[in-house]
């Protein structure tokens, strides 16, 4: 794949919110299909690619969580043909009012986030940003239509088409973690052309935002012996400009804490340096907020890392990354990957 | 390896200058969540020539196997965990100072003033506090948040400590009469009371030892642990906070402790996290009454021990809780009772030499 | 099928303590499951069926504990400091009654609360009549569950508990109902869901299901000013749930599950719940994932002495549950 850009264009124009994950995943199963040996689905929806490795066997495995589910919202109920919604996954109430967003009804109705006046809301509710529970979803449509296409449970998407920025950044919505899923393609494209010992799993997981239910599933049927998490990381920006953000554009987030297993910590760091790819150490002191947190303490315990991509304006409509740093991803895994030797497991111990 | 190897099978363990020596070696030991290297060194050290197997697995857990004697043996997992609250270093700022960020919970009031050992090295450095004199009255009314204080490594530090690094308080092991005091009681006095079980380990089970990491960020070496050793039963040994202290008003009785020093070991009923298995409740009330150990039942309520997560692995593990008390427990030094740690060695022993295949054998009561 | 809840709501069975509500239920199900067995952590498993071509093993899911109170400290003139288990209310408790395991009976009083603050679990004292703590009858870590009788409002029935007694007078019913089926059903009675959905963790591990169900109650949008906004009201039918804070629901079971109910023609309504979890979760995230649903009892005055459940919404839950369990499931 040496043009990812539509492809990761089209997956952040779906849907696929936490737990609805199949419209995403279609796309995914699609650009993993020539590029993978086998594909499946677990029982709850994460698809699986395996890309056998060309070591004798038993050979090891090293699998690749990407989360591919999206925040968003849900209808909770329906009054005079205005949707109430709740969250799935976490929104800031605040950046909702006026968002153009799309109801999945029985037919998809475009529509948008409305602020009721305050005159209309308790008195308390009005004057300050209006909560989740007081904003209205208005597709357009006569009370009785809505009622025929939409029921409580229906999903709400945000309808931001992406945008091509200046200096490769792309914004628009769901680039977490859809960037991080073109990494893990990039990484799997990288890899047609080069020999590898150990079987490839990538996993594109479900329910990341809500209970980390893929990256709890996932791993317990395919039993890697050494997991990279990939997600996004928190780029430097307005309003986030401490130890907590790295460069916008600076290069790879490498997961440092208790998530993180320092043996692979260590290994990737000198593949960066010895590839010239930047990065950062990201650091984790309690948990690392992804899909490692569970993939990690999965059965007998797995040695896990933790690759970010830096992304502005997380869990908004407009997130930006840089695509610079989602093809560093993509290939430092894949070279990462294609130097694991049948014996690499010995270096991965706490003989530190 | 010089040592002598003093393994007593049956014989109830006793606290003396070895075991001291061992607290010591351990409390002053850093071992912050996600680093707990130095205190695994240790604990390797003390148990590869008493165990029949050692592992060492994918989170850093130390898993120790002692088989037993005989036929129908009972598994039995203990767990005490590794690690302990600290702190990272954040971001280095000019002048050898670095801003730091708490792992595991601990009140920012504890810190400003404190010193404190960072790294492998063990660096000594100190957090700082801005002098009285430039403070304001309505200022000292209010909490130092931990993002205004910084580690201080002197101003030379150069390269030899950066972000990621972890710290804790630089306190020192003491004995002060009929106690201990020292930093990390809170678990080391568990990790101790397991290797001390396992020098006397009793010959009617398999005794299975997780020495775990984790403990203090989410219980999540314990979940692994307990997943490899599928037990048959376990017990979670840690420490537990003895707010035995008054009341201002001294009028009103104390009637929050959680538990109380010189009232034994702290056998839990319920906490945040597990409800106790009555079965091994009464087991450990019952060899406590019949042997005069003195014990105490935890004050019920929330906080968390292993248990937590092992009681719920694969298909359940009947658990409970047994703590030593300790006061000020997450603070820079906290003060145990030599003899709350005897009597929790002496039951905890009793009690595992007592396990048979009867005390699981019934459906479980509560 | 009154009788049978009358006595399972009047039974106490705080989480963790849970062996006479398991007794209870064992009686109540008698021989009319294939195999019983009880786990590490107590859940009662009821077997029932075989599986046969298109069949499954389905786990269903109705947790047999209740919120409830246990004993911190026995002050020097007899009274009892408690903390909760589970989600208690502490306005709810005051000037109720409680009925520790051993038969002592209680009342509930408070102390320490300021004018215009809310009482908190801490400010929450028990008095069971004793006069010291020398001749108090029950003593640290022991444990009560609020006491009130059942009431029978005709077309609407209240007790305490009705959180998740109901459910498994559902369950056990659906379990007597249920003549034929191609799957092998495991019927769990669960320990400590309201404490952390605890049971239903172990015992999905050991069922190893292909399919799962939790049967619980939801809150009720049908009351004055209730928040959240809830479009759920007593007797409109079972609620089919899409999702709680816990778990999202497996779409496809979701869509089978109304597909089945207006097959059999049985009023449903769809539930989205913005707090609160079920045993649901616990089934979904087991081993490699388990598609998961759940058929919620819509219920008002939920962690209340007085918890109210709509008897055609009941009766409606136990026809759903047993079309659910009939027939092959078909998830695509």
């Amino acid at each position: 794949m040496n043009d990812f850009l539509p492809f990761l264009k089209k997956m952040i124009s779906a849907p696929g919110l936490s737990g609805f994950e199949g419209p995403v995943r279609k796309i995914i199963q699609e650009a993993w299909e020539p590029l993978t040996d086998e594909l499946s689905v677990s029982k709850i929806g994460s698809l699986h690619g395996l890309k056998k490795g060309q070591g004798p066997e038993p050979r090891k495995r090293v699998l690749i969580s990407t989360h591919m589910d999206a925040i968003g919202m849900m209808v909770t109920g329906i009054e005079e043909g205005l949707m109430r919604i709740t969250q799935i996954g976490g929104i800031d109430h605040r950046i909702l009012p006026g968002q153009s967003v799309i109801v999945h009804g029985r037919e998809e109705l475009p529509g948008q986030v409305v602020q009721p006046p305050a005159h209309l809301l308790p008195e308390s509710a009005g004057s300050g940003p209006v909560k989740m529970d007081y904003l209205l979803v208005d597709v357009g449509l006569r009370p009785a239509e809505v009622v025929e296409k939409v029921r409580v449970g229906d999903l709400v998407s945000y309808a931001q088409e992406p945008l091509e920025l200046t200096g490769e950044a792309l914004a628009g919505h769901t680039l977490d973690n859809r960037a991080s899923v073109a990494a893990a393609t990039i990484c799997l494209g990288e890899l047609q052309n080069r020999l590898h010992d150990w079987d490839v799993w990538a996993v594109a997981s479900v329910q990341e935002e809500e209970t980390l239910g893929g990256a709890q599933t996932s791993p317990f049927e395919i039993r890697p012996d050494i997991a990279i998490v990939v997600d996004v990381c928190f780029a430097k920006g307005p309003g986030a400009s401490d130890w907590r953000n790295l460069p916008f554009g600076g290069g790879v987030g490498l997961g440092w804490g208790p998530n993180i297993h320092p043996a692979l910590y260590k290994a990737f760091e000198e593949k960066a340096k010895a590839l010239e790819i930047p990065y950062n150490r990201d650091l984790m002191p309690k948990m690392s907020g992804t899909d490692a947190m569970a993939v990690q303490v999965v059965a007998e315990g797995i040695p896990t890392a933790v690759l970010g991509i830096p992304l502005r304006y997380m869990h908004t409509p407009v997130e930006m990354v840089s695509m610079k740093d989602v093809r560093r991803v993509g290939r430092l895994m894949a070279e990462f990957i294609a130097d694991l030797k049948p014996d690499a497991m010995d270096k991965i111990n706490w003989e530190e | 390896m010089t040592k002598k190897l003093e393994i007593s099978a049956g014989q109830v363990p006793e606290i003396g200058p070895d075991q001291f020596a061992l607290l010591e070696k351990l409390t002053n030991a850093i071992a912050v969540s996600g680093d707990e290297h130095e205190v695994r060194q240790i604990v390797l050290e003390e148990v590869k020539l008493l165990a029949d197997d050692v592992q060492v697995d994918a989170l850093g857990n130390v898993l120790v196997t002692k088989f037993g004697r005989g036929e129908g043996r009972v598994r039995v997992m203990l767990a005490s965990h590794m690690d302990e609250i600290g702190l990272m270093i954040v971001q280095k700022n000019d002048d050898g100072q670095f801003e730091f960020e708490r792992v595991g919970g601990i009140d920012e009031r504890q810190l400003p003033g404190k010193a404190v050992l960072v790294g492998r090295e063990h660096l000594p450095g100190v957090i700082g506090a801005k002098p009285i004199h430039m403070t304001t009255t309505s200022e000292r009314e209010q909490k130092i948040e931990v993002s205004s204080l910084r580690i201080d490594l002197g101003p030379e530090i150069g390269d030899q400590v950066k972000p990621g690094d972890w710290a804790t308080f630089a306190t020192r092991f003491g004995i002060l009469g009929p106690s201990i005091r020292a930093k990390a009681l809170d678990d080391r006095l568990g990790v101790a009371t397991l290797i001390e079980l396992l020098k006397h380990a009793p010959e009617n089970i398999d005794l299975l030892l997780a020495f775990t990491v984790q403990e203090e960020v989410g219980l999540r070496g314990a979940r692994v642990a307990a997943y490899r050793f599928d037990p048959d039963m376990a017990i979670a040994v840690d420490s537990t906070p003895a707010n035995d202290l008054p009341n201002w008003d001294s009028e009103v009785e104390n009637a929050r402790y959680n538990t109380k020093l010189d009232g034994g070991p702290a056998i839990y009923v319920m906490d945040g996290a597990t409800i106790g298995d009555q079965r091994l409740v009464n087991l450990l009330t019952g060899v406590g009454d019949a042997n005069a150990i003195p014990y105490q039942i935890r004050q019920p309520g929330s906080g968390g021990t292993d248990a937590g997560m092992i009681h719920q692995v694969r298909a359940g593990v009947p658990s409970v809780s047994v703590s030593v008390p300790s006061r000020y427990i997450h603070f820079a030094a906290g003060i145990a009772r030599i003899d709350d740690w005897a009597n929790t060695l002496k039951l905890l022993h009793t009690a595992l030499s007592q396990v048979t295949p009867e005390l699981l054998a019934v459906e479980r009561r509560a | 099928m009154k009788s049978l809840i009358q006595k399972l709501v009047e039974t106490p069975g705080p989480s963790g303590f849970e062996y006479k509500i398991r007794d209870t239920v064992r009686e109540a199900i008698g021989d009319s499951a294939d195999e019983i067995r009880v786990d590490a952590l107590g859940n009662l498993i009821a077997i029932k069926g075989k599986k046969a071509a298109g069949g499954k093993r389905v786990m269903v899911s109705a947790h047999i504990d209740e919120i409830g109170l246990m004993v911190t400290h026995v002050e020097k003139d007899g009274f009892l400091r408690v903390t909760n288990v589970g989600g208690v209310n502490p306005l709810t408790c005051i000037g109720g009654r409680v009925l520790f395991m051993n038969g002592t009976r209680g009342v509930i009083g408070v102390s320490g609360v300021k004018a215009g603050s809310l009482p908190k679990i801490t400010d929450l004292f028990v008095d069971v009549g004793a006069v010291s703590r020398e001749d108090c009858p029950v003593k640290v870590g022991d444990v009560c569950g609020f006491e009130r009788p059942f009431l029978d409002l005709g077309k609407r029935l209240v007790a305490k508990s009705m959180d998740d007694r109901i459910a498994a007078a559902v369950a056990i019913e659906a379990l007597k109902r249920l003549e034929s089926t191609p799957n092998e059903v495991h019927f769990v009675f669960s320990t400590q869901e309201e404490v952390g959905i605890r049971g239903a963790t172990t015992a999905a591990y050991g069922v190893d299901p292909e399919v799962g169900f939790a049967v619980d109650v939801t809150l009720s949008g049908d009351t004055p000013d209730a928040m959240p906004r809830m479009e759920t009201a007593l007797g409109n039918g079972p609620a089919i749930k899409v999702r709680d804070a816990s778990f999202i629901a497996d779409p496809r079971l979701v869509d089978w599950m109304v597909r089945q109910a207006e097959a059999a023609g049985i009023p449903y309504q769809m539930e989205v719940l913005t707090a609160g979890g079920t045993d649901g979760r616990a089934i979904q995230l087991t081993r490699a994932g388990v598609p998961a649903g759940c058929v919620s009892i819509v219920c008002r005055y939920i962690h209340s002495p007085s918890e109210m459940v709509d008897a055609d919404d009941v009766e409606n839950s136990v026809r759903l549950l047993v079309k659910l369990l009939s027939e092959p499931i078909e998830l695509d």
